[in-house]
């Protein structure tokens, strides 16, 4: 009754996967039109170019084309109205032929279904999350990013649900799933389960961030394992990156996942007929289902597929750590307020009993300043940083980003007319600014709001012109958000067991820093500009007030 | 005139008025003359395929034992036969492994689709339709006839949905059917509800001769049977799918009465506790035959000797 119970049809897809062995990536365009068009499906293709605003280390080139391909499978009775989409991002070398192997299989199996009620498109794209994004843009008829796209000359309708498939090896012992989108956004829970629930009915081993999960939960290992799990994920989300084709899709409020097929090298070996029946088991629960997937949860962490923490549980804890702020300024306030009765003499007259905010203005301008240069210059100068330095322009573009952020740090500082209010009324400021950026960012990226409110409310609140200086100088910089970058590194590596040493850390680091300024460029992740506009001002001026005389 | 003769006389003037009048009385001893079923499914959406499965099996029992289509009015909320996602187009299964396909060649469905509405349902049982209603959409039922109304859904306490954006109450309900009594459009009612907490649709029943029957009592569910592996979905709900099995086994001549369908579907294989109500009926449950509201059954007697003669009796009274 499954995929391929037919023996014919299993041997013909064994032959293809065979057959894919070679390495065909580098996007056989033809190949797959015709075979697609073999198979039955309505076959499109999409170009692209993008101009990167730096060349990615791994391409070192400026300009990106390709070309998108994908096959649409009608549904035999139904209106066009709805669709599925399946796709296989094609990477050079040959890293996904089975997946595009796969790909082929199922729509061909798919093809001699009678019980489609929506159209299900199986894409294959270039440049993985650069030609997902073309594509993505492509048909919904936006221009987010400012990518170059031909138009899509076939569509289905409003997509409902979307897989990814990315099987990195011939053998496959397990399957992992990938949630985390761009900036952190999750599908429905749902999706989750239906893939849990399909593993455990077809008995494929399914892991979660590479993880299998333990059925010791009350021991103490048990626990350390499943917060590992949890610790995992909210790196990642925090990393507001898109960790599969699918976290673009999440944009357009299409529930999507990518299945990675791990060969962890055990015993027990999954083949590609069983990694197919799983698929056509979820394909078929999606088809069958009449509305978007949103009764369950969509903000979640994840400790193991079984189990999941909801927003409901984990906010209050983000919200203990805002009310400390808020009530460190509440505080200040009171203090301001009760001022004007003590200064009754000579020259700090009525003047500095009420500072009032204009006198905040200036740090708030030049930190925001600085901001603005930390998001811009890096860019803008790299050729002016490669003429004049032994850089590539990644390295160029990376190391102006650092050096601006330490520059920031040497700004002046002002010496004022208020002396001992001036630095209550802007520490007050400074704390109202970083409660509200913090809360606006934990509602939109909870594990990124978390991990700032972890770092920054306590130095925010500790810091006053008369803590001693060099020790708190010193925690400020640890505690700053480019610090805090580099501990997740160390700490997101050793998460992963495979903790690296200091020179390769700091390598990665210094990647991982051009990985988020490429990523706003191209998707427009948010975590770039809200680090470099609004959360490293906020820190400036906190360092302002410590060194305030 | 011999002894013999006046009594054969005698008795044969005693016995022939009365003895048509008694034997038309047995002959009529329900009551009815002729038979109407209303069969309503009220869900729609691919996963209650189990509900349009549950009313066309009792639209198969109904129309096997005898009762034609032009007296049965079925409501079917959505098309499960033709729907896009049904693997085997054009068949509604009620056994697992396809083994029974209730859809068949010959179904005539009534109201179809977003026809089966709360107001069309209560302006059929009322008879309150517009002239131009054709006559297969109309209950012409008077009031020498019995009436099988089947409803199937899903419903609350008091309440039966129709088509996810509406419901009827119980009270609705009842003052429909006292309505139809009120303008003699049943002479006896059976009803029976399949659905969650289906008792509490019956107990607002105030009419005289309605019989009533529900798969759950008031807080309680009732549940699927089976679900289809190849079709994937639940195809029958229990309690139809035993009552399924119950009229199987009835013919029109069939003497089954009603305390056996009482027991269709005990606790132990439905789950829930079927109930029924009887108080409001007039006859013995257990002198009412499945047949009474299930087929269309005419009385036959098959006369192998005349019991009694006209022209005899008149040659007998010459003297």
């Amino acid at each position: 009754m499954g995929l391929l119970s037919d023996p014919n049809r299993r041997q013909a897809l064994i032959n293809l996967l065979t057959r894919l062995n070679a390495p065909i990536c580098g996007m056989p365009v033809d190949w797959l039109v015709k075979t697609m068009q073999a198979r039955g499906l309505e076959v499109f293709t999409q170009s692209f170019s993008r101009t990167l605003p730096f060349p990615d280390e791994n391409t070192e080139r400026y300009v990106v084309k390709g070309t998108n391909v994908y096959g649409i499978l009608r549904a035999p009775r139904a209106p066009r109205t709805e669709a599925l989409v399946l796709s296989a991002p094609c990477t050079p070398g040959d890293n996904n032929n089975q997946a595009v192997g796969l790909l082929l299989g199922l729509a061909h199996y798919f093809r001699n279904q009678v019980y489609w009620a929506k159209d299900i498109i199986f894409l294959v794209n270039e440049h993985d999350l650069i030609g997902m994004q073309a594509w993505l843009e492509g048909y919904h008829h936006t221009n987010v990013t400012g990518m170059d796209w031909s138009p899509l000359q076939g569509r289905g309708g409003s997509i409902q649900a979307a897989l990814s498939l990315e099987l990195s090896s011939d053998v496959v012992t397990s399957l992992d799933i990938v949630l985390e989108g761009l900036n952190g956004q999750l599908p429905n829970l749902d999706l989750a389960n239906l893939f849990y629930a399909f593993c455990q009915k077809i008995g494929v081993l399914c892991t979660i961030q590479g993880k299998l999960q333990r059925s010791d939960w009350d021991s103490a290992s048990g626990y350390n394992h499943a917060v590992q799990t949890m610790m995992l994920m909210v790196m990642k989300q925090a990393s507001g990156r898109p960790w599969g084709d699918h976290g673009l899709f999440l944009r357009y409020h299409i529930e999507a996942a990518t299945v990675k097929g791990v060969n962890s090298f055990r015993h027990y070996k999954t083949d590609a007929t069983t990694i197919g029946r799983l698929l056509e088991g979820m394909y078929r629960k999606l088809n069958n289902l009449l509305e978007r997937l949103h009764q369950s949860y969509f903000f979640y962490l994840l400790p193991s597929l079984s189990h999941f923490v909801s927003i409901g549980y984990y906010m209050p804890a983000f919200g203990l750590l805002a009310v400390i702020l808020l009530l460190r300024a509440l505080d200040l306030w009171v203090q301001l307020s009760a001022q004007p009765s003590r200064t009754e003499d000579g020259v700090a007259g009525t003047e500095q009993s009420n500072p009032g905010v204009l006198s905040v203005l200036t740090p708030l301008v030049i930190s925001h300043l600085t901001g603005a240069a930390l998001y811009m210059l890096p860019v803008r100068f790299q050729e002016v940083a490669v003429e004049h330095f032994p850089v590539s322009e990644t390295e160029a573009v990376v190391l102006t980003a650092i050096a601006v952020y330490t520059a920031g740090l040497a700004l002046p500082h002002n010496t004022h007319r208020y002396p001992d209010m001036g630095w209550r009324v802007l520490k007050l400021v400074a704390l109202l600014y970083l409660a509200v950026l913090l809360g606006c960012t934990a509602v939109i990226n909870f594990s990124l709001g978390f991990i700032l409110a972890l770092t920054l409310v306590p130095a925010a609140a500790y810091v006053t012109p008369h803590v001693p200086k060099a020790l708190s100088a010193f925690f400020l910089v640890a505690l700053s958000p480019a610090c805090t970058l580099l501990f997740s590194v160390f700490f997101f590596q050793e998460l992963q067991e495979m903790p690296v040493s200091f020179q390769d850390g700091w390598l990665l680091y210094l990647s991982v820093i051009a990985q988020g300024m490429l990523d706003h460029y191209l998707y427009g992740s948010l975590v770039f500009p809200l680090v470099a506009l609004l959360v490293y001002p906020c820190w400036l001026l906190f360092w302002n007030i410590l060194f305030w005389k | 005139m011999s002894l013999s003769d006046s009594l054969i006389s005698f008795r044969n003037s005693f016995i022939s008025p009365r003895f048509v009048q008694n034997s038309a009385g047995q002959f009529f001893s329900s009551g009815h003359t002729n038979n109407w079923a209303v069969l309503v499914c009220t869900s729609r959406f691919w996963f209650n395929y189990r509900h349009v499965a549950n009313t066309l099996s009792v639209y198969r029992s109904v129309k096997r034992l005898g009762i034609p289509d032009s007296h049965i009015v079925l409501m079917l909320a959505d098309d499960m036969a033709c729907n896009h996602r049904n693997p085997k187009p054009a068949t509604v299964f009620s056994h697992k492994n396809m083994e029974l396909n209730v859809y068949g060649d010959d179904v005539e469905v009534d109201y179809r689709g977003y026809e089966v509405t709360v107001e069309n349902f209560l302006r059929v049982l009322t008879g309150r339709l517009p002239p131009s209603t054709p006559r297969s959409k109309r209950l012409l039922s008077d009031d020498r006839s019995n009436i099988l109304i089947y409803l199937t859904g899903h419903g609350g306490n008091g309440f039966l949905k129709f088509q996810d954006s509406e419901e009827i109450s119980n009270v609705e309900l009842a003052d429909a059917f006292e309505q139809m009594w009120q303008k003699r459009r049943y002479n006896e009612l059976l009803f029976i509800i399949d659905t969650c907490q289906g008792a509490s649709m019956y107990e607002r029943f105030y009419s005289p001769n309605i019989m009533a029957l529900a798969s759950s009592q008031v807080g309680e569910d009732s549940l699927s049977h089976q679900p289809d592996l190849a079709i994937g979905v639940h195809l029958m709900d229990r309690y139809t799918f035993y009552l399924l099995e119950f009229l199987e086994d009835i013919h029109p001549s069939s003497k089954t009465n009603m305390n056996d369908l009482f027991k269709v579907c005990p606790r132990s294989l439905c789950v829930s506790t079927p109930g029924h109500r009887t108080d409001l009926f007039l006859r013995n449950p257990e002198s009412v035959l499945i047949t009474d509201f299930f087929g269309s059954v005419r009385k036959v007697e098959i006369t192998t000797e005349p019991k009694f003669s006209i022209h005899q009796s008149y040659s007998d009274s010459d003297p």
